[in-house]
């Protein structure tokens, strides 16, 4: 049994290579498919890229929203799994998600939410291979600081995370772009 | 359908509105793969007849952007814009980075075909296998970032109505910026906010039609190859030799602006009158240290990322924003205009890519501002305000209305050697020797006079691209019309295309398309069929102007002896450049003028260009 991990995220250092995107299609789907990847980057502004996938909030608010219990965790990584054949395709979970992170696939329509690759995810791969390091696998913490580690802070929407690093790069001329 | 491809082509006419799918045969698309070669079939069957006439801003041009067999498999991302040029009137390949191509694939399209003119700005919205032509009013006369900006909100929010679900991407944009509106020939077709597909100025081809922008949403899988884990294993390859390519990968070609200068005396400085400087101000390291936000940035599948972005956060050019600025780019809106500190550079460069002006025309056409004035030829009174070498505030300002076509703006929008030639009428001086072209077309920021840069030097003389300094001419191995012709055929950049990895480039070609095709059947037969394509266009060439096989030369300026730094004194030999061109004609099967021969054009299956080539041979 693995310990649960977590990964880390550095947007400032995303070089949009979306090498994570290709790497986690080829797993998942056997196909390039930048539209059913568990990771996806957004580019709301160019050169602000975010690589939007599950934080694995503590709550889970989308396991609860799931009208016919297709999410659960997955004990051993702590990732969100989806039960396929169950799943509706309602999309609650995705207004569920603080972050809006699962989507409907664009072929079955089901809910895909990451899966950390049963433990070894292969975006981190990627990431690393480049030397972007903007993927890290860490271990999830289980300290108890305020009851539950924050892991849901990390669960923004695109646009959320964009501003922020908008106004890091371009100051005052952030509010032109976004 | 053939591997890699997703089979048809969107073919919009903005006169009637209408929009419908052309399908090639596959025969069509092993002959011309995708890209310039095909954008050379199609611009030929439909236009050659009557390409003397056809004004490349009139109704009757036709506007390509395609995408071709190895994009988005190939690491790197490019599309490839095509049409009658403006500055050669002659079929170009100009290609510019982004994700354009991969949401066009996805969305079932290997390419835009478009035709006719719009009464109003229009945008055509492709997505998933349909397309629609939309109101762009709104978004006529905005700048680069504007654009996008706007494009993005009102196509992601019109998704998330109609189909929920799921956040929804950004979709892929090409667009263009007010200097393609306002039809200037140095415009370029933008991506990204700073990545052009500059050469040919099909920016304001663009314009004419009234299109402001070609928008795609594609959630289909990239088409898929004929061999998947065989395609893998050649990307794998190419991708592993990629990352070994440190220079590039930590300076892109940012670490030039000093050693283009310094080392091999053949950067434009103050308008090519040197190309010899010592500023280490300009050196990689300071724009690093000073300007770059971001060490790397690429596009979709790029293990290069080349790329860096840069922005000015105090002082005078605070909130300028462009890439590295890469080399080209620190040479022509830097160096060129005498500017050798990388915030003027970045501030210039950034007022170039939010007006969607092509880096290395528009730059180009300053510069050339910047020598009449200097000549006194040109005053602060008929500029409207000094024009002092190194003053990036007003290039800045000439560059902006050199896009709206103010006062001499107007004059300048021509590119450098149409302007010479009003100027010329205008005052009876002759500016010819110092506009630093070939056929129209600007040079990329790489001289010939030290013979240490650019090899051969018959490189911009005999290339079918113009001036490009990429796809050039003189030889047929390593960087040349050859080569690069293929990287913008099968639509990949060329700067992740290596001479030691050319047989996985090839072997990843047959298991995408599962055809039989090699390195040696693009390089005798493929490769010259699209380049005599280009060449007759180029001959044929007019309405405004008609080149000739003595075109096929430098400018003036590349014959006049360097006059500072190491190497002062040495100049282009301009023996040895018609030496080189005559024996690069020969491998091509041409004749000593660039005519290919009757025998050329049969075995490469174009006995039609007969009717061209035939009355130009002597």
């Amino acid at each position: 049994m693995c310990a649960k991990i977590w990964i880390a995220r550095d947007y400032a250092n995303c070089s949009g290579c979306r090498r994570c995107e290709i790497a986690c299609a080829l797993k998942h789907e056997g196909k390039i498919w930048p539209e059913a990847s568990r990771i996806r980057v957004f580019m709301l502004v160019p050169t602000l890229e975010i690589p939007h996938f599950c934080t694995q909030c503590d709550d889970a608010p989308c396991i609860s929203s799931c009208p016919v219990a297709a999410l659960s965790w997955d004990p051993e990584t702590g990732a969100i799994l989806v039960d396929t054949e169950g799943c509706t395709g309602c999309g609650d979970c995705v207004d569920a998600c603080p972050g809006r992170v699962p989507f409907l696939h664009p072929a079955t329509n089901k809910a895909v939410i990451c899966d950390l690759c049963g433990g070894d995810p292969e975006c981190v791969k990627a990431c690393t291979e480049g030397g972007y390091n903007v993927l890290r696998v860490v271990e999830r913490s289980t300290s108890k600081l305020g009851e539950v580690p924050s892991y849901k802070l990390y669960a923004k929407t695109p646009e959320e995370a964009t501003v922020g690093l908008a106004y890091r790069f371009y100051g005052e001329t952030a509010k032109e772009l976004v | 359908m053939t591997g890699g491809y997703a089979g048809k082509v969107l073919e919009a006419d903005l006169t009637s509105q209408r929009v419908r799918d052309i399908v090639f045969d596959e025969d069509v698309l092993r002959k011309y793969l995708g890209g310039r070669a095909l954008a050379a079939k199609i611009l030929w069957d439909r236009l050659g007849d009557k390409w003397g006439a056809i004004d490349p801003f009139g109704t009757e041009n036709i506007l390509l952007a395609l995408a071709g067999p190895l994009t988005g498999y190939y690491p790197g991302m490019r599309i490839c814009v095509s049409g009658k040029s403006p500055l050669t009137n002659s079929i170009i390949g100009s290609t510019g980075a982004g994700e354009f191509p991969l949401e066009l694939k996805c969305a079932g399209y290997d390419g835009v075909i478009v035709t006719g003119k719009a009464d109003a700005p229009v945008y055509l919205y492709v997505e998933d296998g349909q397309a629609e032509i939309r109101d762009a009013t709104h978004l006529w006369g905005k700048d680069g970032k504007q654009t996008v900006k706007l494009i993005n909100k009102e196509v992601i929010h019109d998704l998330e109505t109609r189909r929920r679900g799921r956040m929804w991407k950004e979709p892929g944009i090409l667009y263009i910026g007010p200097a393609g509106e306002t039809q200037t020939r140095v415009a370029g077709v933008i991506l990204k906010w700073t990545h052009a597909c500059g050469y040919g100025g099909y920016g304001g081809v663009m314009g004419s039609k009234h299109l402001k922008a070609i928008v795609a949403k594609g959630t289909n899988p990239v088409p898929e190859p004929v061999e998947m884990e065989d395609t893998l294993r050649q990307v794998q390859t190419i991708t592993a030799r990629c990352f070994r390519n440190d220079m590039m990968r930590r300076w892109g070609t940012g670490f030039a602006g000093y050693e283009v200068g310094f080392y091999t005396s053949s950067e434009p400085v103050r308008n090519w009158q040197e190309e010899w400087h010592d500023e280490r101000s300009f050196g990689g390291d300071e724009f690093e240290r000073r300007v770059w936000q971001k060490r790397y940035w690429g596009d979709y599948g790029c293990p290069t990322t080349c790329l860096k972005v840069a922005a000015v956060n105090r002082g005078p050019f605070k909130g300028a924003i462009t890439d590295n600025p890469d080399y080209e780019i620190q040479a022509y809106m830097g160096t060129n205009l005498g500017i050798f500190e990388p915030e003027g550079n970045v501030y210039v460069a950034a007022i170039g890519d939010d007006m969607g002006l092509c880096g290395i025309q528009g730059g180009n056409v300053l510069g050339f501002a910047g020598e009449l004035y200097q000549r006194r030829i040109w005053t602060e009174e008929d500029i409207g305000f000094p024009l002092e070498w190194g003053d990036a505030q007003a290039f800045g300002r000439l560059a902006e209305m050199v896009a709206k076509r103010e006062g001499v703006g107007d004059i300048l929008a021509e590119g450098s050697y149409r302007a010479a030639l009003k100027i010329r009428e205008m005052t009876g001086v002759d500016v010819l020797p110092y506009v630093v072209h070939a056929k129209g077309m600007a040079i990329g920021a790489h001289g010939t006079r030290s013979g240490l840069d650019y090899e051969p030097i018959s490189a911009y003389a005999s290339t079918v691209q113009g001036a490009d300094h990429t796809s050039v001419g003189g030889q047929i191995d390593g960087p040349s019309d050859m080569m690069w012709g293929f990287a913008d055929s099968a639509v990949i950049c060329g700067f992740n295309l290596f001479d030691d990895t050319m047989e996985p480039v090839w072997a990843m070609l047959r298991a995408i398309t599962g055809w039989d095709v090699t390195g040696e059947e693009w390089k005798t037969v493929m490769g010259p069929r699209m380049l005599a394509i280009q060449r007759a266009s180029l001959l044929v060439g007019g309405p405004d102007h008609v080149w000739t096989p003595d075109d096929d030369d430098n400018p003036p300026r590349f014959y006049e002896p360097l006059p500072s730094g190491p190497l002062k004194g040495k100049t282009t030999d301009r023996a040895q450049v018609m030496a080189d061109k005559t024996a690069y004609y020969a491998l091509l099967g041409w004749d000593a003028r660039g005519i290919p021969t009757r025998e050329t054009l049969k075995t490469l299956g174009v006995d039609r260009l007969e009717a061209v080539f035939g009355p130009l041979r002597q």
